[in-house]
């Protein structure tokens, strides 16, 4: 598959703070999540491709196009949905949402009828006659979803979607999405803090942390690869404990005083540990054992020195 | 398909030309604007005066009415004629844009709707264009066109020769009308895009000519000097547009000093929503 967004050794500068630097991969999955924590630079990155920001060093490409000189070429396959609120309180959903289609270039009235019928696929077919002020969060976010694909674009950047949404409307979002990017009609780039969500509908990660890139894979490979992980708190000689389980041919990492994480061979088994427990003379005090998923590569993405892949 | 089926397509359609982009956001400002009955009923009543106009300028040419009161003429259209129709006009004018103006880019500030207007092929110039063109046009049908009515009129009843001796003053009458469009619709443009709130933008549209003229008024008596006036709009529009029809204006400012007054307004108008009016503000540190 052709390369959605490629980033070659893109920088983002305000001023003198650093917000993105050196971010270097190439990202062609369905869905791809963006993650990391508050303040990673994940929505900076999101408006940098968006030709918001100017790069202050490298370049990205998004679906071929280069930001830094093709923006309105960019502008025109892409439907982005913010983070923060966004609407004309004074509109309703479908005048809103047949504007928002009509800048992005359709004819007056294809535009109304994809605004009826985005409005519909979002679920708010019934409410579309009222006022964007009278609308709650969760009926907003899905007014502010309905404007970002009314146009059928070919790039969907959805910024943080279950933001302030309850469990049942999240779920809604979630399904959506998921909807979306089955129909093979649109690339989606999710960009969220919450693991689940990314967990739930994304083949590819990126996660950022500090403006820098952390980890970058492609969660179905990860998925395959299906790593296993044990998790210990221990009480006793824990240097020593751990270098007797590498010998096993773990992988093996003492995150704080007492606690160490170790992704597994498909060989391992638990009464090893124990043996090599009693042996050294260590007390396992909690053991956890399980499959490898996103929240592991992130917590391991997090604890990278300086933040650095 | 229908809007029952629902699932998500893409679009293969028909795309509009880049250029007439701005015309959509004209489109439904101007349909926002025409949604208040008080804007619908005030810019029908800024027609009272041109089309009064209109009939007095036939009446003076009419010979059995004329005669009713024993005159050769009521009044002649020259300078002065068109200098208070453009008066009149302007301060009409000036309602109007406080009227539309403050809504125009506070509405999209208040909820943060810009990002949504950029993420598309859609320039910030475009954006403005589009915004300032619904006042353009409006401002325009109550100021330099019925202004042109009347001296086409004037100019089909007038004697031979009329048109060609007085034709600077549709110059004057364009070129007048033109700068004070621009200044509305700049400083209503700015005010809005710098004070989120409607209500607010238009009490500091009325704050930037009302209070200004009040500082001038100060200022001149205070230090003795008629500079004051370069501080306020209305009086320096009455210069700009007293030079153009060639009269000594009444502020005894220099003409010069009033069109680099204006021109500085503008250009500092222009740098406001240059500022404001962008999808996310950048803080730098």
């Amino acid at each position: 598959m052709p390369p959605v967004i490629e980033l070659d050794g893109l920088g983002v500068r305000f001023g003198k703070r650093t917000i993105l630097e050196g971010l270097q991969c190439s990202l062609s999955a369905r869905t791809i999540g963006l993650l990391g924590p508050n303040g990673a630079g994940k929505s900076t990155l999101i408006n940098t491709l968006l030709g918001f920001y100017r790069p202050s060093a490298g370049t990205a490409r998004v679906l071929g196009h280069d930001i830094r000189s093709e923006t309105k070429e960019i502008r025109s396959l892409i439907g982005y949905m913010p983070e923060s609120d966004s609407f004309i309180a004074h509109m309703t959903a479908v005048s809103f949402t047949r504007m928002m289609a009509e800048l992005s270039g359709l004819p007056s009235e294809a535009a109304l009828e994809r605004a009826h019928e985005a409005l519909f696929y979002v679920g708010l077919g019934e409410a579309r006659y009222r006022k964007l002020r009278t609308y709650s969060l969760g009926m907003k976010q899905l007014a502010k979803l309905a404007q970002a694909i009314a146009h059928g674009p070919k790039l969907l950047i959805l910024d943080e979607p279950t933001n302030g949404l309850d469990p049942p409307a999240r779920q809604r979002m979630i399904r959506l999405i998921r909807e979306m990017r089955d129909s093979q009609e649109l690339h989606i780039l999710l960009c969220s803090h919450l693991l689940r969500d990314v967990e739930e509908t994304c083949e590819e990660v990126l996660i950022l942390k500090e403006g820098h890139q952390v980890h970058h894979s492609n969660l179905e490979e990860e998925r395959k690869a299906n790593r296993r992980f044990v998790e210990l708190e221990t009480l006793g000689d824990d240097d020593s404990f751990a270098e007797a389980v590498e010998s096993l041919g773990c992988e093996c990492a003492v995150t704080s005083a007492r606690k160490m994480k170790m992704v597994v061979p498909e060989s391992f088994a638990i009464r090893d540990l124990y043996r090599l427990a009693e042996e050294r003379k260590v007390q396992i005090r909690r053991l956890n054992f399980r499959r490898d998923s996103l929240e592991e590569i992130f917590l391991k993405s997090m604890e990278s020195t300086n933040g650095r892949s | 398909m229908a809007v029952h089926k629902r699932s998500y397509r893409g679009y293969a359609g028909e795309i509009t030309p880049l250029w007439s982009r701005f015309l959509i956001v004209m489109r439904y400002a101007f349909r926002n604007a025409f949604s208040s009955k008080l804007l619908t009923a005030y810019f029908v009543l800024c027609f009272i005066f041109p089309v009064a106009c209109a009939v007095a300028i036939y009446l003076d040419h009419n010979l059995r009415f004329l005669a009713m009161f024993h005159e050769t003429e009521l009044f002649t259209v020259d300078g002065d004629f068109f200098l208070l129709f453009l008066g009149v006009q302007g301060g009409l004018a000036f309602v109007l844009t406080a009227l539309i103006g403050p809504g125009l880019v506070s509405a999209d500030l208040a909820n943060n709707a810009l990002p949504l207007y950029f993420c598309r092929p859609f320039s910030r110039l475009e954006y403005l264009l589009g915004k300032s063109a619904v006042l353009v046009w409006l401002l325009s049908l109550i100021t330099w066109i019925p202004a042109l009515v009347l001296f086409v009129i004037q100019a089909s009843l007038a004697a031979p020769g009329w048109t060609r001796s007085n034709l600077w003053m549709a110059r004057s009458i364009s070129l007048g009308s033109a700068i004070e469009i621009l200044l509305f619709c700049l400083l209503t443009l700015a005010l809005s895009a710098w004070i989120k709130r409607k209500l607010a933008a238009g009490a500091a549209l009325l704050g930037v000519f009302f209070a200004g003229s009040a500082f001038a008024q100060a200022i001149n008596a205070v230090l003795g000097t008629r500079n004051g006036y370069l501080i306020d709009l209305g009086n320096l529009m009455v210069t700009v547009e007293s030079h153009l029809f060639g009269q000594h204006p009444p502020t005894g400012l220099p003409a010069e000093n009033a069109w680099l007054a204006l021109l500085a307004i503008c250009t500092f108008c222009l740098y406001l929503l240059e500022r404001k009016v962008r999808a996310y503000e950048v803080v730098r540190g």
